[in-house]
């Protein structure tokens, strides 16, 4: 099944790390997902999160305020 | 309680390295290698308590607690200490606004906790603790939690609402009690100890070059600046000195970590600790980036506003730091 990620940050280097591991856990486990990076903070309000960086997987959040493990991320692709 | 670490470091510069001990050199070494490695112990233990008690209250259960209660006044100081607790990195600043209003959080509660946030965070706290001791460190906290309730309290007073950007107003007008349905996350302590564990190495990893850089050039200094150097100029009674140092604090944020050693060997050298703890709380608490992202929320006005109140109550606790102590 294709999962939709998104990354919902300002432009924060936590937010631009979280991109490269969650790029990184996808290419590696050859997973189909697309990595979309939201920057625009109304958009990033509609999810509720007060605290960024955000992971959305399928249009939930899963993760906020940290960068999680590869594992973890994998962990939450599958 | 580090008597063993500085007999290593003493043991290692004068018996090891051979060097004699009226050395400026020498001295100055070895109060880099007993410092450092002193201050990040200390800091890696701070940064995990910290990380243990914020695992207890997320950011959506203090939202949540502050929209439903009703506090009398009290939720400025509860916003203050929420603040102490939750980790503040200035890129969530913006979406923490905007979520806490539309929980219906009133404006001067929320600046109570985005001024306290950055200002007594982990690790400054830390820092402080390795730098200064118990007892300046708690100044520091109480005094920054005291500053956040202040300032949050007289901006409330200053009725604000109509500085926001429109598209706030629109969600201040929308804003109900609204909760999100909050699950908190029903874990034992076993299973929430890596997860901070690491976050706490990745925070140090951060902070670790600016510091020892910091350790570095307050090693130096200390060597070479005789003490009471500093008096002459920045005398308790010059009342220029806490303006003044609140000023150039601001826009010294992108390095807090490496700046609070070299304060502190100034201090050691006769700045008075006033003048110091107003200059490193414009440090840590203030920042230039954190102000032009609040842009997206605030007016430039507001945000003047905001940075001014929050500069003055700086200026008045280092006045009366320097009064007492």
């Amino acid at each position: 099944m294709k999962h939709t990620v998104k990354i919902l940050g300002t432009g924060c280097p936590k937010c631009q790390n979280l991109t490269k591991v969650v790029k990184e856990v996808i290419s590696e486990n050859k997973l189909d997902a697309s990595v979309e990076k939201v920057e625009d903070i109304l958009e990033i309000m509609q999810y509720n999160v007060m605290i960024t960086p955000a992971l959305v997987v399928d249009e939930k959040v899963v993760m906020k305020g940290r960068i999680p493990s590869k594992e973890e991320v994998l962990a939450l692709l599958n | 309680m580090f008597n063993w670490l500085e007999r290593m470091a003493k043991w290692l510069v004068y018996d090891v390295l051979r060097m004699p001990p009226e050395d400026h050199l020498a001295k100055a070494l070895d109060f880099f290698i007993y410092d450092s490695i002193k201050i990040l112990l200390l800091l890696f233990t701070v940064v995990v308590i910290m990380g243990v008690i914020n695992s207890y209250f997320p950011i959506d259960k203090v939202k949540n607690y502050l929209s439903r209660k009703k506090l009398y006044g009290a939720e400025f100081l509860m916003a203050s200490l929420f603040g102490v607790v939750t980790p503040f990195c200035s890129c969530s600043s913006v979406p923490l606004f905007i979520g806490f209003v539309r929980g219906g959080i009133p404006l001067g509660v929320t600046f109570a906790f985005l001024v306290t946030s950055p200002l007594v965070n982990e690790v400054a706290i830390g820092l402080f603790v390795g730098l200064f001791g118990l007892r300046t460190t708690l100044l520091y906290v109480v005094s920054g939690v005291l500053l956040g309730t202040i300032s949050g309290l007289i901006l409330q007073k200053l009725k604000l609402e109509k500085h926001l950007t429109p598209w706030v107003k629109e969600v201040l007008a929308n804003a109900q009690m609204e909760q999100n349905r909050f699950v908190a996350e029903k874990q034992t302590l076993k299973q929430r100890l890596p997860i901070i564990w690491q976050e706490a190495l990745k925070i140090l990893k951060g902070v670790l070059p600016y510091v020892i850089i910091g350790i570095a050039i307050g090693g130096l200094m200390h060597g070479y600046i005789p003490s009471g150097f500093f008096e002459k100029y920045m005398a308790k009674d010059n009342l220029f000195a806490v303006p003044i140092a609140t000023l150039l604090s601001v826009p010294m944020y992108s390095n807090a970590s490496g700046i609070l050693p070299v304060v502190q060997v100034l201090v050691d050298k006769g700045i008075p600790l006033g003048t110091a703890i107003a200059f490193m709380m414009g440090v840590v608490g203030l920042s230039l980036p954190e102000a032009m992202l609040l842009k997206k929320v605030m007016t430039m006005k507001l945000i003047g506003i905001f940075f001014g109140v929050v500069m003055l109550c700086i200026m008045v606790s280092g006045y009366l730091f320097n009064m007492i102590l």
